[in-house]
């Protein structure tokens, strides 16, 4: 039960926005997510201004040094420096992924509104071939793209985003069905309002919420799933640092080189863990978690 | 001394809210339940009384806790019980029946199953007993034979089926307190009044104490030996039912009580302003203070404790409670019905319409047309004239709202056409309607809840008709949403409000600016006060009124509360399974001779008066689909010629008020028959 306030002031997008951000730092996990994830953005960001090495300069008379003063992180089996390394690898991920989930979010949300709006047939085979796509093991799928096209991120961009897309497609249409026999809806009807009215104003703010926070538990899997790419060899080509490829050479010599392994394994996790703790805060500032609600 | 099988003694209950306060939701409540008592609890929603019914079970709704107070049954504070000990007396001792037993049985289990799985925790009953029991329990609650109804699924039963089920369930322990929270209000008036009388027979028969949950005071007068009536969490009047509902000292009550239509009055109940405060929003004074008509400065400053007026044998929460006593109703008879100007000017014509749901077959799709012999709406012939305002009332299922959306567009005729304006043509098929005609008729809905769209402002729900229509933007937009708003009096400073922010009574009126934005010649009201609270009902009601008078607006009012129908109606048409039975003048149809499904009707409404009984003359049977032939009410009609009402269709018979009466029995017959009752 939200009290009534007498004179409220309009608020602005951007107040709003504020708002939000502030009610998911109020909690400890939301707060450690934005942290991190600020924490990753920004060294995505600003990583190639102080990284202190060049991150392609192999010294065969450094191979797999421990970590020390000069290399934080030590070196790898090129004689690469690890820190320099760590710090940009996860550009390429962050790039490709944030816009993969933008693609997913947008294709799926618009896809899933339309089908549950419409209904009948065509909801019914769009439905049937986002089942059948369900069905086929992304990676398999991804590696005959990747192959056929090249690894470059024109192709991986639009590639993830559409595998990462069925999943909103669905969460979407559910949406749309929980709006779509409202009262208002069928009140916009009768109003002899179009279609593309009906969903830009009485169903999109209504589902907007639900698309945003599956885009966002998204991007964290597509990160995941980007990673396993490179990891297999199929993502971001060397010398390229990424951390699924750097995960990949080192694990060789886990056991006499741990640090070439361990410092990508953290950055990746790390960013992973911030984005699913920011997007679960989000889903509780929007009020989607319903275990949370308030009760009156 | 009677004996007490519950006992509240100081009992507050609340929760914290975001800044930390702690709020109180019930507060300081103490009362007893008597052994073999009915207590009636009435409040509006948000008064705290289901929260208070649940404490009685030891139970609190997560995210509230009990502040102080306890709860006492059989000399222990159930509130302060654990979970094991609560076990051996929710069900067994106290039980308790939910509002819509439709949800609260499983889906997926037989009857008879849920039944025996109540006996089998609240008893220690061997199986062969347990069978023995179930039939006996099904016949208590005097559900047709027991064998079949326990082999059923929950949905093969109809409303009042499912909830003489939950009835029976909780009859399964024996308790000594039975919790009934809101137990008839999603039920059709006869069945009602049938699950009401049942109740009655219970108490008696078994002794049992009850606690009576309701808004309905008409239910409560029915069932009740005493009534406690609360407001913002707060018991405001506590006495015997005929004291409270009759010479309520309690202004609460008293405005209540004015404000419920009822079928011995005519026109227009009057409303009481404002609506209840937010809890935690009255800090001192009076919590009534602000919709008071008798308050004094005195009251603003002073809480009034709960006093014992002992020539009443009530308690009561008022200063001035003997002004009240005094007063004599003297405005009650106050008619504020407008009468209509008889002006013979066709609006809308609806002639011979069918509308069936029944699936098209793929053939019957290419050539669209529609083969059902039996559709679920037939040969609707109605005239409405400019000006006037139409009620259309039957039980669910008898297609009036389904009608409505035809008129609306939104359903599809199978047959008939719907002229509008004398004698421009409406398509059945909204995507073919001209602008014009969609803006000539708009729609108000039952629940504003849901024909509000919840993340719209109240300037962009208002604006939306004046954007579509009349192309309006900038600043002549905002200027005719505000003057918009004002017709239906609410303020500038609602613009900014989301309707989450809203008192039910201002959501429906932001719903019903929204209609009046596109400047309609005729509206359509879905049910519109049925999901409002008693006191918001009348003024919606009245609002209504005088928008029709300001703008000769014509309204279609569906409703299935007849008390209503007859305050703001002109003329009222009967639906039964629909199909039409009796139209006309809304006086000439609450008069005898009726049709005598509007006979059953009539004789089922409650009354918020303890000796007016309802009059049961028909069984509360729901039948699935109309019948093929004959009269459509030949299967609950209590006055049934013979055969002719099964093999013909009626044929329509004018009184000499104008009103017209489809029965085979002739008008004059109908008419001595009935008074003779």
């Amino acid at each position: 039960m939200t009290l009534v306030i007498k004179q409220e002031k309009p608020k602005s997008t951007f107040s709003k926005i504020v708002e939000i951000i502030s009610t998911m730092a109020s909690r400890p996990s939301g707060l450690i997510g934005l942290i991190i994830l600020v924490f990753h953005v920004t060294l995505a960001i600003t990583s190639p201004l102080y990284a202190p090495h060049d991150y392609k300069a192999i010294d065969p008379s450094l191979m797999l040094q421990a970590p020390s003063s000069e290399y934080w992180f030590g070196t790898d089996s090129l004689g690469r420096d690890v820190f320099t390394r760590t710090i940009l690898g996860g550009r390429t991920a962050l790039t490709v992924t944030f816009f993969g989930s933008l693609i997913a979010l947008l294709w799926g949300g618009a896809l899933g509104i339309f089908c549950g709006l419409v209904g009948g047939k065509i909801d019914d085979v769009v439905m049937r071939i986002i089942d059948a796509f369900l069905s086929i093991p992304w990676i398999l799928a991804m590696l005959l793209i990747v192959s056929l096209l090249g690894t470059s991120t024109i192709v991986l961009i639009p590639a993830l985003g559409f595998f990462y897309g069925k999943g909103i497609v669905r969460v979407a249409r559910a949406a749309t069905h929980d709006v779509i026999a409202k009262d208002f809806i069928v009140s916009a009807r009768a109003r002899g309002h179009g279609n593309f009215s009906i969903i830009w104003n009485e169903i999109l703010p209504n589902v907007r919420d639900a698309i945003m926070v599956e885009g966002a538990m998204r991007w964290s899997w597509m990160l995941l799933g980007f990673s396993s790419l490179s990891f297999l060899g199929f993502g971001v080509s060397p010398p390229t640092p990424d951390w699924g490829l750097m995960i990949s050479n080192a694990r060789g010599l886990m056991s006499f080189a741990y640090w070439a392994v361990l410092a990508p394994i953290f950055g990746l996790s790390s960013l992973i863990i911030g984005i699913n703790l920011t997007a679960d805060a989000f889903a509780k500032a929007l009020g989607i978690d319903r275990s949370t609600k308030a009760p009156v | 001394m009677q004996q007490v099988v519950q006992e509240i003694k100081n009992l507050s209950i609340g929760f914290t809210s975001k800044k930390g306060e702690q709020i109180s939701i019930l507060k300081n409540i103490s009362t007893t339940i008597n052994k073999g008592e009915t207590v009636g609890i009435v409040g509006e929603s948000g008064s705290g009384k289901s929260t208070l019914a649940l404490a009685m079970m030891g139970y609190v709704k997560h995210g509230l806790f009990t502040i102080s107070g306890e709860c006492i049954y059989q000399s222990n504070d159930i509130l302060k019980m654990k979970n094991r000990e609560l076990e051996n007396i929710r069900g067994r001792k106290i039980a308790m029946i939910p509002q819509n037993a439709g949800q609260s049985l499983t889906p997926n289990l037989k009857i008879g199953y849920q039944i025996d799985e109540a006996l089998r925790l609240h008893t220690n009953f061997q199986k062969e007993d347990r069978d023995v029991k179930i039939s006996e329990l099904l016949n208590k609650v005097r559900l047709p034979s027991p064998e079949t109804i326990a082999k059923r699924y929950p949905h093969e039963l109809s409303g009042g089926q499912q909830q003489r089920v939950a009835v029976a369930m909780a009859l399964a322990g024996s308790p000594d307190l039975l919790l009934l929270d809101e137990p008839t209000t999603g039920l059709d008036v006869t069945t009602q009044a049938h699950v009401l009388e049942l109740l009655n027979f219970i108490a008696k028969d078994t002794g049992t104490s009850m606690v009576y949950v309701s808004h309905d005071l008409g239910a409560i007068a029915q069932v009740s030996d005493r009534v406690i009536v609360m407001y913002s969490g707060e018991i405001v009047l506590d006495g015997p039912v005929k004291t409270i509902l009759k010479n309520p000292i309690h202004p609460y009550t008293y405005g209540l009580l004015k404000s419920i239509p009822k079928l011995t009055l005519s026109g227009l109940p009057n409303s009481m302003s404002g609506s209840q405060p937010q809890p935690g929003t009255i800090k001192e004074g009076c919590s009534f203070y602000d919709r008071c008509e008798f308050a004094e400065d005195k009251c603003k400053i002073n809480s009034p404790e709960l006093e014992f007026v002992s020539e009443l044998n009530s308690s009561v929460r008022c200063f001035n409670h003997k002004k009240l006593h005094k007063k004599k109703d003297e405005d009650t008879k106050s008619s504020k019905k407008v009468l209509r100007k008889l002006t013979k000017n066709e609006i809308l014509d609806i002639s011979s319409v069918s509308i069936s749901y029944a699936k098209q077959k793929f053939i019957e799709q290419l050539l669209n047309k529609i083969d059902d012999t039996n559709p679920t709406v037939k040969d609707i012939n109605i005239k409405i004239d400019k000006g006037e305002t139409l009620a259309l009332v039957g039980e669910s299922g008898s297609g009036k709202s389904t009608i409505l959306k035809s008129i609306a567009g939104l359903i599809k005729a199978k047959d008939g056409i719907i002229k509008f304006d004398k004698n421009k043509i409406l398509s059945n098929d909204l995507k073919k309607r001209d602008a014009n005609y969609l803006r000539a008729i708009q729609l108000i809905f039952q629940n504003p809840d849901e024909s509000l769209n919840p993340n719209h402002t109240v300037e962009e729900i208002v604006s939306q008709p004046l954007k579509l229509y009349f192309g309006l933007s900038g600043n002549e937009l905002k200027q005719k949403i505000i003057e918009v708003l004002k017709k239906v009096r609410l303020g500038e400073f609602y613009l900014t409000r989301y309707p989450r922010q809203l008192s039910g009574g201002e959501k429906q009126r932001v719903a019903v600016a929204r209609a009046f934005a596109a400047k309609p010649d005729i509206i359509l009201c879905d049910e519109v006060t049925s999901a409002l609270d008693v006191s918001v009902q009348a003024a919606v009601l009245n609002l209504l009124q005088e928008l029709k008078v300001d703008f000769g607006t014509t309204y279609i009012f569906v409703s299935h509360d007849l008390a209503v129908v007859k305050a703001i109606s002109d003329r009222v048409a009967v639906l039964y399974q629909g199909r039409l039975c009796e139209i006309g003048p809304s006086e000439s149809v609450y008069k005898f001779p009726s049709h005598p499904y509007t006979e059953v009707l009539l004789g089922a409404v409650l009354e918020p008066d303890p000796d007016i009984k309802p009059k049961l003359v028909a069984e509360d049977i729901v039948e699935e689909k109309p019948p093929e032939k004959g009269c459509s009410f030949q299967g609950r009609c209590p006055r049934l010629l013979g055969q002719i009402c099964k093999t013909d269709v009626p044929p329509w018979q004018i009184d000499e008020n104008g009103n017209a009466i489809r029965c085979h029995i002739k008008i004059n017959d109908l008419k001595n028959q009935q008074i003779s009752n």
